[in-house]
């Protein structure tokens, strides 16, 4: 049997599935419920995936509610996305030893290949993105090429979008999977079960080893209906026309002071984008400065010191720093990697204290503009 | 110094350690350093081009090369405890070197055409290799200029190289300082006020400008006023740089990624965001 | 040799001047000439007559007791040097001192100010040609008021 022809796995198929994955060396990440949350983190078992609960989110609004059934996918996304796996938020970069001669050691981590169980298309997506920064200039990142080719992606189209979600206007979901070694989607009528279709080598040979049967046409026309129903229940849209000239032309927009009066520059939006990926070096040493160590660590455009040059910050006005943050995902990323830097995923509405929504900040900006024509 | 076409690129993210052999003060906050490679084959660069430099334990700045062949020549200005802790390296001193980075000065497009190269303060330094470049192929440039100016006669980089220059019928050497000193004789007065009288066809010439923002923008318009092209004139452009590489998204100007894209632009491209605040 | 209004025809600051009026102008000038470390004026003096330098460096001085003469500004080719004949009590503010051999167009104050009391037209002209390198001027000593080169250090 072609393994590439899609199949149906019941649910009980995903315990052989993270099992198999742990034995082929993978250090399994999935999502789990923790602190009222759905946060990535090690899976042990499939018992741990936050059955039967979604989410519910609004613009500074997160909750977890009980779906009453058993999916074990049914909810959108949640604070964590999987930067913090292929991008971890510190690493070292190198250590130095100086005795008379300075040495400078780089030896990469090689921690355990990683497999991704639950990415969302919008995701992948932004794993993409990250590939294309970090991967795809003159310069690679080597620590994020070592994480990133040994990872096993497992995607999972979306059944239960949130409110704040806006990927249809982004072309980015909730349907899709290319790029991912398999592609999952959840089928709750009629029994519930999971369409499994390989879309590498990789991904193939695992769910060779899965317990599973042929789908039918049946079963595909099913799970064609669930990505065509989380598509009309998303209700959030944005105008991605020309967003990058939008924003080239809206640098003294008054609304920025508007935003800046909201914007409390605490930086939850890059921390739970799945695409910024900023960040800064930190140098230590020990007291008797005989060794040394370079860290990469997170960082934030709205810190004030992100842009300090002598001198002072360039941007020292929250105006500016949010103005940056927005056009840059929006507008000068394409002109700097080729493509949007926005997924569509919600999450810096959804986590933003101030409840600013970037739909609302653009379509205010177009707004604008076309209110002066 | 051999220009290469590509330059090799030798550390990205892990520094190669290189030894002070050389240090003079040039001014009360700035010192040169020549630098050897502690292995390996000496840095090839471009003019324009910067490293990050890292001072053991302390950390790791932009500097731009000030010359490039057996020896990295670096002028640095105190201005914060990595660039303290740079000047006072002694000769035997190991500093850590990334790099070279960034885009050039556009040396071969001035082939055959008049060179402008107009510096202020410790803009010299990422000019120098620039100017020496042209002195060294003489004969591909037709008029080359050098107007520089500091704060005061002291600040001004290079002087015994500057004297030198002043003797060579080759060269318009225009120097000014803001504010006088007890035994200065020369010109006082701002750089940009240097232009009006540097010879050279505006139609054709090529202007190379580095120093304190303020400086370049009045620059910029004394050399538009004698009619040259905001297409030939080039600037060097600064912003905070962590990694050199385009992945940290600190220098970011707008669209563009300065350690990738520059620090070289043409005033044509960089205009427009020179004239946004706080971009 | 050029004659003084075709000399004058190069020179930046009066080439707002159309040329019957740099004719009248010329009217009013003569050409000097100073060797090295000339005194051209001296602060206090009675000021009627303003140059344009055609060649060489001048310097502009003033004189701190204790300490001698200090250097504010050198005035070069092609610049206009002297503006306390434009008003009352006509008196140099500062010295002027050459730096190197100096070949200069001097203007008769008192004269060129009779011109232009008669002909309010040339009046305005003359004025307009003198703002605008005044205010050139002026851009030029407030940038190095700003002191660009400033130590990055500096609260």
């Amino acid at each position: 049997m072609d393994a590439r022809t899609p199949l149906v796995l019941d649910p009980a198929a995903l315990e052989a599935l993270v099992d198999v994955l742990r034995r082929r060396g993978h250090r399994v990440l999935g999502p789990r419920v923790e602190s009222g949350a759905i946060v990535y983190g090690d899976l042990e078992s499939a018992a741990e995936l936050p059955v039967g609960v979604r989410d519910v989110q609004e613009p500074a609004r997160y909750r977890l509610e009980p779906r009453g059934d058993d999916a074990r996918f049914g909810y959108a996304n949640g604070p964590h996305s999987w930067k913090q796996f292929l991008f971890p938020a510190r690493v070292r970069l190198w250590s130095a030893r100086r005795n008379g001669d300075v040495e400078f050691s780089d030896e990469l981590e090689a921690p355990a290949p990683l497999a991704l169980l639950g990415v969302r298309p919008c995701e992948l997506h932004a794993i993409e993105i990250q590939d294309r920064v970090f991967l795809g200039g003159r310069y690679t990142d080597r620590d994020y090429e070592s994480r990133r080719t040994g990872a096993f992606l497992v995607a999972v189209e979306c059944s239960s979008p949130a409110a704040t979600c806006f990927c249809t206007s982004l072309g980015t979901g909730p349907g899709g999977g290319e790029g991912a070694d398999l592609v999952l989607t959840e089928i709750l009528e009629d029994g519930h079960r999971f369409l499994a279709r390989a879309g590498t080598d990789a991904g193939a040979a695992v769910l060779e080893e899965l317990p599973s049967r042929p789908a039918t046409d049946d079963d595909l026309a099913a799970a064609a209906a669930v990505v065509e129903h989380a598509a009309g229940e998303i209700r959030r849209r944005l105008d991605p026309t020309d967003l990058r000239g939008l924003l080239q032309r809206a640098t003294e927009s008054p609304r920025w002071d508007d935003v800046a009066s909201r914007c409390l520059t605490c930086a939850n939006c890059t921390l739970v984008c799945p695409t910024c990926f900023c960040s800064s070096v930190e140098d230590t040493t020990d007291l008797a400065g005989r060794t040394a160590e370079r860290a990469r660590t997170w960082a934030t455009c709205f810190a004030v010191d992100h842009s300090y040059i002598h001198g002072g910050a360039i941007r020292p006005s929250a105006r500016s720093r949010y103005r940056q943050w927005l056009t840059h995902k929006f507008g000068t990323w394409n002109d700097q990697f080729g493509v949007s830097g926005c997924v569509g995923c919600g999450r810096c509405i959804a986590w933003c204290p101030a409840a600013i929504d970037v739909t609302e900040e653009l379509a205010a900006l177009r707004a604008e503009e076309e209110a002066v024509q | 110094m051999a220009v290469a076409a590509e330059p090799i690129e030798l550390a990205a993210t892990t520094p190669r350690p290189f030894t002070v052999v050389e240090r003079r003060r040039e001014t009360e906050d700035t010192w040169t350093l020549e630098l050897e490679p502690v292995d390996g084959p000496p840095l090839e660069s471009l003019p324009g081009q910067f490293t990050m430099l890292y001072a053991f334990g302390v950390g790791e700045v932009p500097i731009s090369i000030s010359t490039c062949g057996d020896r990295l020549v670096h002028t640095v200005r105190a201005v914060g405890a990595v660039t303290d802790a740079i000047c006072a390296a002694e000769p035997g001193t190991v500093l850590g070197v990334r790099g070279p980075f960034g885009n050039a000065w556009p040396l071969e497009e001035a082939v055959g055409r008049d060179l402008l190269i107009v510096a202020g303060g410790i803009g010299l330094a990422p000019l120098h290799g620039a100017l020496v470049h042209a002195l060294e192929n003489r004969r591909d440039y037709r008029e080359v200029a050098l107007l520089y100016g500091a704060r005061t006669p002291a600040d001004l980089l290079y002087r015994a190289e500057l004297v030198g220059l002043g003797s060579r019928h080759d060269l318009q050497l225009d120097v000014t300082v803001d504010a006088a000193d007890w035994q200065w004789h020369g010109k006082v007065g701002v750089v940009p006020k240097l232009v009006a009288a540097a010879r050279f066809d505006p139609d054709t010439a090529i202007a190379l400008v580095v120093g304190p923002e303020i400086m370049m923008r009045f620059t910029i318009e004394a050399l538009l006023a004698r009619g040259i092209a905001t297409e030939r004139i080039y600037l060097s452009m600064e912003r905070n740089m962590r990694c050199g590489v385009g992945h940290c998204g600190h220098c970011q100007l707008g669209p563009t990624l300065i350690c990738r894209d520059g620090p070289v632009y043409s005033a044509a491209g960089i205009a427009a965001l020179m004239e946004v605040r706080e971009l | 040799m050029k004659t003084i209004d075709l000399l004058l025809r190069d020179v930046p600051a009066f080439d707002c001047l159309a040329p019957d009026m740099l004719e009248l102008v010329a009217g009013c000038a003569s050409n000097v000439q100073f060797g090295v470390d000339g005194v051209i004026f001296r602060e206090g003096d009675h000021a009627d007559t303003f140059y344009v330098v055609r060649h060489g460096s001048v310097a502009l001085e003033t004189f701190v007791p204790g300490r001698g003469s200090l250097l504010i500004e050198t005035v070069e080719a092609g610049e206009v040097l002297g503006w306390s004949w434009l008003f009352a009590p006509y008196r140099w503010h500062f010295d002027a001192r050459t730096l190197t051999p100096v070949r200069a167009t001097a203007f008769d104050g008192a004269c060129l100010r009779g011109k232009c009391e008669d002909d309010p037209a040339l009046g305005y002209a003359l004025m307009s040609c003198f703002a605008r390198v005044m205010i050139e001027r002026l851009q030029w000593t407030r940038l190095r008021l700003l002191d660009v080169y400033g130590n990055g250090r500096r609260g």
